[in-house]
């Protein structure tokens, strides 16, 4: 296998970065090699999302070494683990298959940290013999892990959360709004022209339009401001974090419109950005690799009944707005 | 993880030092680094950071380690309330 990227291979990132390619973006399971690996090589253990596949073989670039893709049904290590398809009866199910104990001299597979969730290093080695070594976090450093008889050193077993890391994770958030957003844009245009004449096909466009954008400001605020901000946004919790952005591009939005608007109308759309913001940001809690399950619950229990009591207001504001102006 | 803390008092995670054998695996999976090997024995070093994966649990060979693993995702939990409650598989998530 090519240890360096390809057009190809640049292009497929992109697309399954932004989220058109993510759910079908895989390898074929089974045993590559890369360089010229012989019967001594390493093994490394990767899972057939190509991400992850790529993400090793291009770290290899002058080395020789074994991958085991391991059919995680084209998902990547972490969430594959969770789901226990990166799990120790896949291990032991490859090793198997690939007839290692044949091909190989090694006796040791090396996994990645995060496939620990889903693997069970004990019951691999009574399962078929080989011994796990869970390798650093980042495929860039197996270069090093390699060169220096497999240690592995404090850093490399931490895990990040840097901005690039942070940032990378937008695009598939937002086109996962796609869908919900065409839904949304139907109910702004529809809900907006109601009023005293039944139903305004002016008041429908231009307050649709005023709802549209405010929805969109929401979103930056809590899916593109709110990772990028991440660690200085004051609060433990996601949804108290996503209402700063929100409160400061919600007043923003306030002073740049136009005050043809009713008060009705402004203080709903400055509320409703708010509460979409503190949403998006308590949902940006699934992208985040500090985030437990049990914290996260914690958080919503206290954070949904606030969205949706703003929410509640927003719309009620907004809908009794043309009757009273 | 420096510069990121989230809730704390809420992990289910658990150590019993009497089963413990110090065999040091907890301290070699835990991505975020809670766990030391101190007189042949696991030590918590920050339960707060605990992100509740079950890699230690999982990999501990004396079942030492509790804790209920599960994943930090606010959608994820959304669509198992939404499903538990309509009984039926309403909501995908994006896993």
């Amino acid at each position: 296998m090519a240890t360096n990227p390809s057009f190809k291979d640049r292009a497929g990132t992109a697309l399954t970065r932004i989220g058109l390619t993510r759910n079908n973006y895989r390898v074929s399971p089974g045993l590559y090699g890369v360089g010229n690996p012989n019967p001594d090589s390493p093994i490394l253990v990767t899972a057939n999302y190509k991400l992850s596949f790529d993400a090793v073989r291009f770290s290899l670039d002058s080395l020789d070494a074994w991958l085991l893709v391991v059919d995680t049904r084209g998902i990547n290590v972490w969430c594959a683990a969770g789901k226990k398809t990166f799990s120790t009866e896949e291990v032991i199910f490859s090793v198997k298959q690939a007839k290692l104990k044949e091909i190989s001299t090694q006796r040791t597979v090396i996994l990645p940290q995060f496939s620990a969730t889903g693997v069970s290093a004990i019951d691999v080695k009574n399962g078929c013999g080989f011994k796990v070594l869970f390798g650093p976090i980042q495929a860039r450093d197996l270069p090093d892990v390699l060169r220096n008889n497999n240690t592995v050193s404090e850093r490399m077993r931490s895990v990040t959360f840097t901005i690039r890391e942070r940032i990378v994770l937008i695009p598939v958030e937002l086109y996962l709004l796609l869908r919900p957003l065409a839904v949304l844009v139907i109910a702004a245009f529809l809900l907006s022209g109601i009023g005293p004449e039944v139903f305004s096909y002016l008041a429908s466009y231009q307050r649709g339009l005023s709802l549209i954008s405010a929805t969109l400001l929401g979103i930056l605020s809590g899916s593109i401001f709110l990772p990028i901000l991440l660690p200085w946004l004051y609060g433990r919790q996601f949804w108290i974090k996503g209402l700063w952005p929100g409160l400061i591009v919600g007043l923003l939005f306030l002073t740049i419109m136009t005050d043809q608007r009713a008060v009705f109308d402004r203080v709903a759309l400055f509320l409703w950005i708010v509460a979409l913001s503190s949403y998006q940001g308590m949902n940006f809690t699934g992208c985040t690799p500090y985030t437990s399950p049990s914290g996260v619950e914690y958080e919503m229990r206290r954070g949904i009944p606030i969205q949706v009591l703003i929410t509640v207001v927003a719309f009620v504001l907004w809908m009794s707005s043309p009757f009273i102006g | 993880m420096k510069g990121f803390r989230y809730i704390e008092n809420t992990t289910t995670l658990k150590l019993d030092e009497q089963t413990c054998i110090g065999c040091g695996n907890c301290h070699r999976v835990c991505p975020h680094r809670i766990f030391k090997i101190v007189n042949q024995k696991a030590v918590i070093l920050d339960l707060d950071a605990c992100m509740e994966c079950g890699a230690c649990a999982l990999n501990c060979p004396v079942d030492a380690i509790a804790v209920t693993p599960g994943v930090g995702c606010a959608v994820k939990i959304i669509t198992t309330w939404v499903n538990n409650f309509t009984g039926r598989q309403i909501m995908k998530g994006c896993c």
